[in-house]
């Protein structure tokens, strides 16, 4: 709770958390007022924004507004559950090779190395290529599987910079396991970069799904900020002019990975008082 | 052998494996979850309105090529066999054309906008980074939002909001392509300015987020950097700033290139799509074709070179900091006295 408390005084973190609230707000709330169907066609293709749909229509006809509120809550969900699973992954690698040492790390390095090497988006492409319906989550599964490898690398470093600690070296004495000495006596040390690093792969996550829908490799039978920009790239709305078909999508995206990024850099200067300018 | 020599082949050694695994994944991974790819690609176009004459010889080009009736692994001998030949396989949705012709006259469009545009942005970012860094202040204040917002636009978003901004309403710029569609590629003056007209908002837009990116890392490299001894021993000493700025650029760059190295692949993919916004003729909108007309050859050569393209970059990248960290350099000394 105090840590919180700490953390709201830097203005970094707090103009994130602030911009990132507005951006929640909207997309929760807009479902609540505007009960038009994403998927269904309102009005004319590529109406302008007017009274009755304020942010226009797409090229269905589509309402826009409706559209941009349930794909940010889709793409914010696929890349909070990326984020996730590429942290854990990441975590356990970097843990286990940092702390073991020895052949173990020197697979797992190899490993890690490996995949920072190969463009995780390469490999997002090859998998999603294959697999024929895509769920938002199976999407984000993929992309967490992807990119956990400079998270594994960062905290292997400082594992291994943990491991010959005094305090370490007394659980060891008194016959702890790997397991609890890993839980125990290192994570709390990395807890802080661990959750940093969640909301960097959180934020790369948002932005890989929206990269591989403009591919149209993204998620099937749903709408995400990638998918409507596909879209818009399809049917062409930046020559017919439909500024409200993309430019509110783009500037949403931006406008989340910005605040991430604040929030990360806001903790960075709290947690590492060596950048603090 | 010198250390050098030792890390150079090292590195070389690590590569090539790096290659190989590069090259299982680009085989094995579409055909981990369902089968072959290449045989769904079949039964898809059974459903196709062709005349069976044409379907047949179709289906003995791609029997051919991948071996579809003999087991996976031979199939994948029979596919690096081929790679080795420089023979990626025959077009699916451009049949009968060859995917290595078609990516060859994809190539140079990508390696002109984005080498460019990647060496560019990185170095003046650095540079950025660095000044920033040490003049502190107001500059900073300002400076480091802004690139930060900078940075986290995606490229395709700055891209489509450029398209839309300067191309479509303003009309500065070409709405896409590679030059102006009535042109043949030649040689001659209308078309190469049509070419470099072209080129701009492609090239700005992966241009301005890289900047922002490399600013930022620079930045707090060089905030480290100048809380070390000999800066305040040199400003001491009365050394004029802008040789002290190039102490620090000097110290960071190191860091710097290593960073290159891990985000390269990060840049090659988001410019990739900054050429679909801009339906620029290179790699990008190829793949994106390949995709949707799901024509698995092509796409698999897309991503087979993309991959080795990045590794390749990689690989200099690791040579160059071989050559330029001095701690290397050091050890080599050590051994020669």
């Amino acid at each position: 709770m105090k840590i919180i408390l700490i953390l709201l005084k830097s203005p970094k973190f707090l103009t994130g958390i602030v911009i990132l609230s507005i951006i929640f707000a909207i997309t929760f709330l807009t479902p609540l007022v505007n009960d038009n169907s994403p998927t269904e066609m309102v009005t004319c293709s590529f109406q302008a924004p007017d009274s009755k749909h304020i942010l226009g229509s797409d090229n269905f006809g589509r309402d826009v507004m409706i559209q941009l509120a349930l794909g940010t809550q889709t793409s914010l969900y696929v890349g909070i559950i990326a984020g996730m699973v590429a942290t854990l992954i990441g975590l356990f690698i970097g843990l286990y090779s940092g702390y073991l040492g020895g052949l173990i790390d020197n697979i797992l390095t190899m490993l890690t190395n490996l995949f920072i090497v190969i463009p995780p988006f390469i490999i997002l492409i090859l998998i999603s290529v294959s697999v024929d319906s895509r769920s938002s989550t199976l999407t984000a599964l993929i992309i967490g599987f992807t990119s956990w490898p400079w998270t594994a690398r960062a905290v292997r470093a400082q594992t291994s910079s943990l491991r010959n600690r005094d305090h370490i070296n007394i659980a060891k004495l008194s016959g702890a396991g790997t397991f609890r000495i890993i839980i125990f006596e290192i994570l709390p040390y990395i807890a802080s970069y661990a959750v940093m690093a969640f909301i960097l792969q959180t934020a790369s996550g948002i932005l890989a799904e929206a990269a591989i829908s403009m591919l149209g490799l993204g998620p099937y039978n749903t709408i995400s900020l990638g998918i409507m920009l596909n879209w818009a790239i399809v049917f062409e709305a930046p020559a017919a002019g439909a500024w409200w078909a993309f430019i509110p999508t783009a500037m949403i995206i931006s406008a989340i990975t910005f605040s991430l990024f604040y929030i990360n850099s806001g903790m960075d200067e709290i947690f590492n008082p060596k950048i603090r300018s | 052998m010198t250390p050098l020599k030792r890390y150079f082949i090292n590195k070389a050694l690590w590569y090539c494996l790096t290659l190989l695994i590069a090259v299982m994944l680009n085989f094995f991974l579409p055909r981990m979850i369902k089968g072959n790819p290449v045989e769904a690609m079949m039964a898809e176009l059974n459903t196709g309105m062709m005349d069976s004459d044409s379907k047949k010889k179709l289906y003995e080009t791609f029997n051919k090529e991948f071996g579809l009736d003999k087991p996976l692994i031979t199939q994948f001998f029979i596919y690096t066999g081929n790679l080795l030949h420089g023979d990626l396989g025959t077009s699916f949705g451009m049949y009968p054309k060859k995917v290595e012709r078609i990516i060859a006259g994809a190539i140079p469009w990508t390696i002109a906008l984005q080498l460019p545009a990647i060496l560019l942005g990185w170095l003046l970012g650095n540079a950025l980074g660095a000044i920033v860094a040490y003049r502190k202040g107001i500059l900073d204040k300002v400076f480091f939002p802004v690139s930060l917002f900078i940075h986290s636009i995606p490229f395709f978003a700055l891209s489509i909001i450029l398209l839309y901004l300067l191309a479509v309403e303003l009309s500065w710029f070409p709405v896409g392509g590679g030059y102006a569609y009535e042109l043949i590629p030649s040689l001659n003056f209308r078309f190469i300015s049509s070419v470099i007209y072209h080129y701009w908002l492609p090239f700005l837009s992966i241009f301005i987020v890289l900047i922002g990116g490399q600013a930022i890392g620079m930045r707090s490299m060089a905030i480290y950097e100048l809380k070390e001894d000999y800066v305040l021993y040199s400003k001491l000493m009365g050394v004029k700033d802008r040789k002290i700025i190039s102490y620090v650029f000097k110290n960071g760059m190191l860091p710097q290139i290593t960073g290159l190295s891990l985000s390269i692949g990060v840049m090659v993919a988001g410019a990739l799509i900054t050429e679909i916004v801009f339906n620029y003729p290179g790699i990008g909108s190829l793949l994106f074709k390949a995709i949707r007309q799901l024509d698995y050859p092509l796409i698999s050569g897309c991503t087979l070179l993309i991959t080795c393209s990045v590794i390749a970059a990689n690989f200099c990248i690791d040579m160059l900091y071989g050559l330029l960290d001095p701690r290397i350099k050091a050890a080599q000394l050590e051994e020669a006295s």
